[in-house]
């Protein structure tokens, strides 16, 4: 049976997701709940949701998880990941029995610190380090894919219908201060576990209602620094975009948001002369990692939730906000389900990324 | 008698409604939740009330039927309606009258990206679009016919009256616009006139039914001055491929 990558798969999806700002916990029940408001967006083919905070008794390590396609795959991603981190913590994710969800692979998470000397010797940084690591086993170990490597954090997806695969993972378990969903229609292939949303790398995590045009152009410029597009879907492709503009290049989010979805020239042939300068400089520096759409993307992070639309705004997202929290979803319906008076309610624009930064800092709270 | 939806799946709700409407003029419906396709092709003489938040193509097709909407629309409101009347007390999402040949849609608030994408008219067939607040981005585009009034009522600072691309590859109909609005949104090809008598009688009819509907201050709305927006050419891309 052909993979995904190696047929066309235009799709139609379902995203959602919710903030709270101030770091108060979010039952993932909520999501659940707003995510499967949309079911008839997806198709049954994939399904799947980020959560932030969810791991605060391991938060200074990473979180591997992994999709074992057969024992040897097991055993051979689990050598290499023991010899370049210390794991604390190696088990199965648990899972719930349930008639919707079937043919999985076997589901492990592994928490750990990286191995220091191999490190050292590496000559990487320690983010690098993991995102090498990481490439390596997607790339080139056949039947594992570590599918969340971020510290307090996880992805959990099936294919499957969103709402089933929450019940799946059960997370209803798991409080978070921020969540995304995604409800997949692939239209021409059976899709696959791993090729369900949402793509992490180290803390970002995409979710994505449309299509990449621009796919090929940005995965040419994205693999010349490393990265490799594994996962055979074109979604992937912004996770690494983001985390290469913010980590590599060190732009703040808003402005890697500016990069992805800088105006059209006509319009930067319009603007003062300043805000001319500021995306003039983006695109020429950028040209390979402006993306085309149509879509929608939320991209969660341990900064915070940022939202775009494709500059000719094709794929609907509506945002509300009420209190210390922020919603976001493909329809107003899956807002309102679980937040009936929100304060503010606007629809995305193609021009105006949203960005709702987190305002504790994570990694010195304890 | 009335139908309630809450979070059951558009198909079974429609289909009460449906057998509903078989023996009466009309029905309400109550805890929407974002079911689609609520009124489609609902025939003249018959009215669906709403409460909730409608799912995507509320009215669709509509043929004549009359639909009230206590809440907000979603996308394709009123996508290739051929007659009939929307009102929604609140806004309304992405393409709204997508493709409509005939009938009226009076919109509260604001409206989303694409509001009256392809209108088109023929003959006695005019199609009318009221928005009582602003617009976003691809007002009209490739308008052919019809009307699409805006409003430009209670917009906070920055507000603009619509988006980018105004009447993109618009070729017909017209656009009232009330107050200031961004030149620099609006397409090549677009003039802006002044309205004429039988514009302005025209529009006349619109705003007392758009005050009537939402208790919305005529005389207010008649303080600022309105213009209107129409193709320079029948053929915006005559010439986009070849010089001839």
């Amino acid at each position: 049976m052909l993979k995904e990558g190696q047929v066309r798969i235009p799709s139609g999806c379902a995203i959602a997701a919710i903030i709270d700002r101030k770091g108060g916990m979010i039952n993932g029940s909520e999501i659940i709940k707003s995510i499967a408001l949309m079911h008839d967006r997806s198709n049954g083919l994939g399904g799947g949701f980020a959560a932030y905070g969810i791991y605060p008794e391991h938060k200074d390590e990473y979180a591997f998880h992994i999709f074992y396609e057969n024992a040897q795959a097991h055993q051979s991603c689990e050598d290499f990941l023991f010899r370049h981190f210390n794991i604390d913590l190696a088990e199965r994710i648990p899972t719930k029995t349930i008639d919707a969800i079937s043919n999985g692979p076997d589901i492990w998470r592994y928490f750990g610190r990286v191995n220091r000397v191999r490190m050292k010797n590496s000559r990487l940084d320690e983010s690098e380090y993991v995102v090498q690591c990481v490439t390596k086993v997607n790339s080139a170990y056949d039947g594992a894919y570590i599918f969340s490597s971020g510290k307090n954090m996880g992805c959990f997806k099936a294919v499957g219908y969103p709402e089933d695969v929450g019940e799946f993972y059960m997370l209803d378990k798991y409080d978070a201060y921020l969540w995304t969903a995604h409800g997949r229609f692939p239209t021409n292939t059976p899709g696959w576990w791993g090729g369900a949303h949402p793509f992490n790398i180290l803390d970002w995590s995409i979710v994505h209602n449309g299509e990449i045009s621009s796919y090929d152009a940005n995965r040419r410029y994205i693999e010349q620094f490393g990265y490799k597009c594994t996962m055979q879907t074109d979604t992937e492709v912004i996770t690494y975009l983001f985390d290469h503009l913010v980590r590599h290049h060190g732009l703040p989010v808003n402005v890697a948001a500016d990069v992805l979805t800088a105006p059209e020239w006509d319009e930067i042939d319009r603007m003062e002369s300043e805000k001319k300068e500021y995306f003039t400089n983006l695109r020429a520096i950028y040209s390979g990692a402006l993306v085309n759409g149509p879509f929608s993307v939320i991209l969660g992070s341990n900064k915070g939730l940022l939202a775009i639309n494709d500059r000719l705004k094709l794929r609907s997202l509506t945002a509300a906000t009420k209190g210390s929290r922020a919603y976001f979803a493909s329809e107003e319906s899956a807002i309102r389900i679980i937040c009936p008076e929100p304060e503010k309610v606007w629809s995305v624009s193609g021009a105006e990324p949203v960005f709702v930064p987190l305002e504790i800092d994570e990694r010195e709270d304890d | 008698m009335s139908v309630t939806a809450g979070i059951r799946g558009y198909s079974e709700v429609n289909d009460e409604i449906k057998a509903e409407l078989l023996s009466k003029d009309k029905v309400s419906v109550t805890d929407v939740n974002g079911q689609r396709y609520l009124g489609c092709a609902l025939a003249g003489g018959k009215t669906l009330e709403i409460q909730g938040t409608a799912g995507n193509d509320l009215a669709f097709c509509l043929n004549g039927g009359r639909i009230i909407l206590h809440g907000h629309g979603q996308d394709a409101v009123g996508n290739t309606m051929g007659g009939g009347e929307i009102i929604i007390h609140g806004h309304a999402g992405d393409a709204l009258g997508y493709g409509m040949r005939d009938g009226q849609i009076y919109v509260r608030d604001n409206v989303s990206c694409r509001g009256g994408i392809h209108m088109k008219e023929f003959r006695s067939m005019k199609p009318v679009l009221v928005i009582g607040s602003n617009a976003g981005s691809f007002l009209g585009e490739y308008m052919a016919g019809g009307t699409i009034v805006l409003l430009g009522l209670n917009l906070k600072r920055g507000e603009k009256l619509f988006g980018t691309h105004c009447a993109s590859g618009m070729h017909g109909g017209k656009i009232f616009v009330r107050g200031a609005f961004p030149k620099e949104n609006l397409s090549p090809n677009i003039k802006i006139t002044a309205l004429d008598e039988r514009d302005k009688k025209e529009l006349d009819g619109y705003l007392k039914k758009y005050c009537r509907y939402f208790d919305a201050d005529y005389d207010e709305i008649m303080k600022k001055p309105f213009m209107k927006l129409i193709p320079e050419t029948s053929r915006p891309y005559a010439n986009l491929y070849t010089a001839n």
